[in-house]
């Protein structure tokens, strides 16, 4: 068994940032193992542009994004192991990784689990109907037209209105086909509005809320889809059933944390992240174990991934120094209109603390207030709140002492 | 003449409301001074950024992501499209490198290092 002092799975945006800020953080034996042959993880089919806009103040696509910290991590001596893949991480950090050489064993001061998440998939939406060709998942047509060159279909029909497929609804449309309608079962989008204008509205593309598919016809292909309108409890309107003819279905609904190797592990996840709990430093239940990115919360901005990535290569480089304290752990809790808060618990009251979190719906003016029982910490305004686009408030270290009990987070509409 | 839209600008995304008074467009709702060109730009000559692919000539299965590097008219959006559609290039190629230097008022540049 090898040893190295922090391991970081995955060579994405977040695994990338981390091992960056680990290393500049003074700890200079850092390892990246990645499943793909190069870094950059999904940014590297995402062409399209609009990232980095808070991180470096200007619009980069994906594939510029990575560039940039791949050259930083080039740059430092971080060693990357690609086309490795981690196969398990034990509680008391051991990682078990194989490649073309055979299988490794690494025992690491610290881990940093920064494996991203994978598209939610058909079999989790339970449409009736044959099984043809031509139903894709938005990211895997995304990596078909935009890494591989094929064109995936003529006539498309999207089921859900996240961002990357309203993303693809363009990207179609520029490469030829007619994108005939985009169906979100909610009452409203979960993309970015920015998105909703430029890739639905500029191109003509209908947005059906409250709509979802309900049968997919055709044999060897797709021929078509039926789709209806739902009522308050999600159950499709029979007489609102309308048959539109397409060759292709993307699916766009939703993003599942890739947690395989955290649940193994042991570590505690959150029913509704679907990520490790963890503390403000981004570690997990098991001290020594970090987790950040897409594993940890699906972000909307590739910019904030990096951010919360530096956080967790500070906390490990910390943890591997034996500096981490946890003297006073406090709990973090959503209250009224909000659907999560993260970090879960916050363990160092020294430095000021962002609060990261969802809302259960759209909202138009609200005030976000984060209190300790009858204490409140801080206070927040937002013209509009919704779902799609995560909330930050930052508590400052002073509101923080002397405080025991949970925090909550909770909205009131103005 | 009043106009309701959305920046594209940034995620935050304003509602802005343009009011067009001849030549003069007041411009409200922005928090920064980017949504305010931007509304008098939709009004007067929206433009957007293109990104797509162009295929790589000597590597097989290989698409090179390309961008214009200044945005271009909105309903040029298409015509730079089918001039890509047409266009190859050789690898090795870095990000930066210029592909084609006027589409539609824009340079063409490659946005993914091609080894």
């Amino acid at each position: 068994m090898i040893s190295h002092d922090i391991v970081v799975v995955g060579g994405g945006p977040a695994g990338m940032a981390a091992a960056i800020a680990a290393y500049d953080a003074g700890c200079q034996d850092v390892v990246i193992l990645d499943r793909e042959p190069h870094l950059g993880g999904i940014l590297m089919q995402c062409i399209h542009n609009g990232f980095g806009l808070h991180k470096f103040g200007k619009e980069l696509t994906g594939p510029e994004y990575a560039a940039i910290y791949e050259e930083k991590v080039r740059s430092r001596n971080i060693t990357v192991f690609p086309e490795t893949m981690v196969t398990s991480v034990s509680p008391d950090r051991v990682v078990t990784a194989q490649n073309r050489q055979g299988i490794m064993k690494i025992q690491a001061k610290a881990v940093i689990l920064a494996m991203g998440c994978r598209e939610r998939s058909r079999g989790a939406l339970n449409i009736c109907g044959s099984r043809p060709a031509g139903v894709y998942s938005a990211g895997t047509a995304q990596k078909l037209v935009n890494c591989m060159g094929y064109q995936v279909g003529k006539r498309v029909v999207i089921l859900g209105s996240g961002d990357i497929g309203l993303i693809m609804a363009r990207r179609m449309s520029f490469e030829g086909a007619k994108v005939e309608a985009v169906c979100e079962v909610m009452p409203y989008s979960g993309g970015l509005t920015r998105n909703i204008v430029q890739c639905l509205e500029d191109f003509g593309i209908p947005l059906y809320l409250s709509t979802t598919v309900v049968q997919i016809h055709g044999k060897e292909r797709l021929e078509g889809v039926t789709i209806a309108q739902v009522d308050a409890r999600r159950q499709p309107i029979e007489e609102t059933k309308r048959y539109i003819p397409c060759d292709t279905l993307l699916l766009s609904v939703g993003l599942i944390p890739e947690n395989e190797l955290t649940r193994a592990a042991g570590i505690p996840i959150d029913p509704i992240t679907n990520g490790a709990i963890v503390d403000e430093c981004c570690q997990t239940e098991i001290p020594g174990i970090f987790a950040c990115g897409n594993v940890l919360q699906v972000h909307d901005l590739v910019d904030y991934v990096s951010d919360e990535a530096e956080r967790a290569g500070l906390g490990a480089v910390k943890y591997v120094n034996g500096l981490n304290k946890s003297e006073n752990t406090l709990q973090t809790k959503p209250g009224n209109g909000v659907r999560y808060v993260l970090p879960q618990t916050i363990n160092s009251t020294e430095e000021d603390v962002s609060l990261f979190l969802r809302v259960t719906q759209p909202f138009g003016k609200v005030k976000f207030t984060v209190s300790a029982g009858d204490t409140v910490l801080a206070v927040a305004k937002k013209l509009k709140a919704a779902p799609g686009e995560m909330e930050k408030i930052t508590v400052k270290a002073a509101a923080l002492q002397n405080i025991t009990g949970p925090i909550t987070v909770s909205l009131e509409e103005l | 003449m009043k106009r309701d839209m959305i920046c594209i600008i940034c995620p935050r995304g304003c509602s802005l409301c343009a009011d067009i008074q001849g030549e003069n467009v007041t411009v409200t709702g922005n928090a920064c001074p980017k949504g305010q060109e931007y509304a008098i730009n939709e009004c007067t000559n929206p433009v957007r950024t293109v990104t797509a692919t162009v295929r790589v000539s000597n590597r097989y299965n290989t698409m090179a992501s390309v961008k214009t590097l200044t945005p271009v008219a909105k309903d040029k959006m298409m015509e730079v499209m089918n001039i890509l559609r047409q266009t190859q290039i050789q690898a090795p190629a870095k990000i930066g490198d210029v592909v084609l230097a006027d589409v539609c008022g824009s340079a063409i540049v490659i946005t993914k290092e091609i080894l």
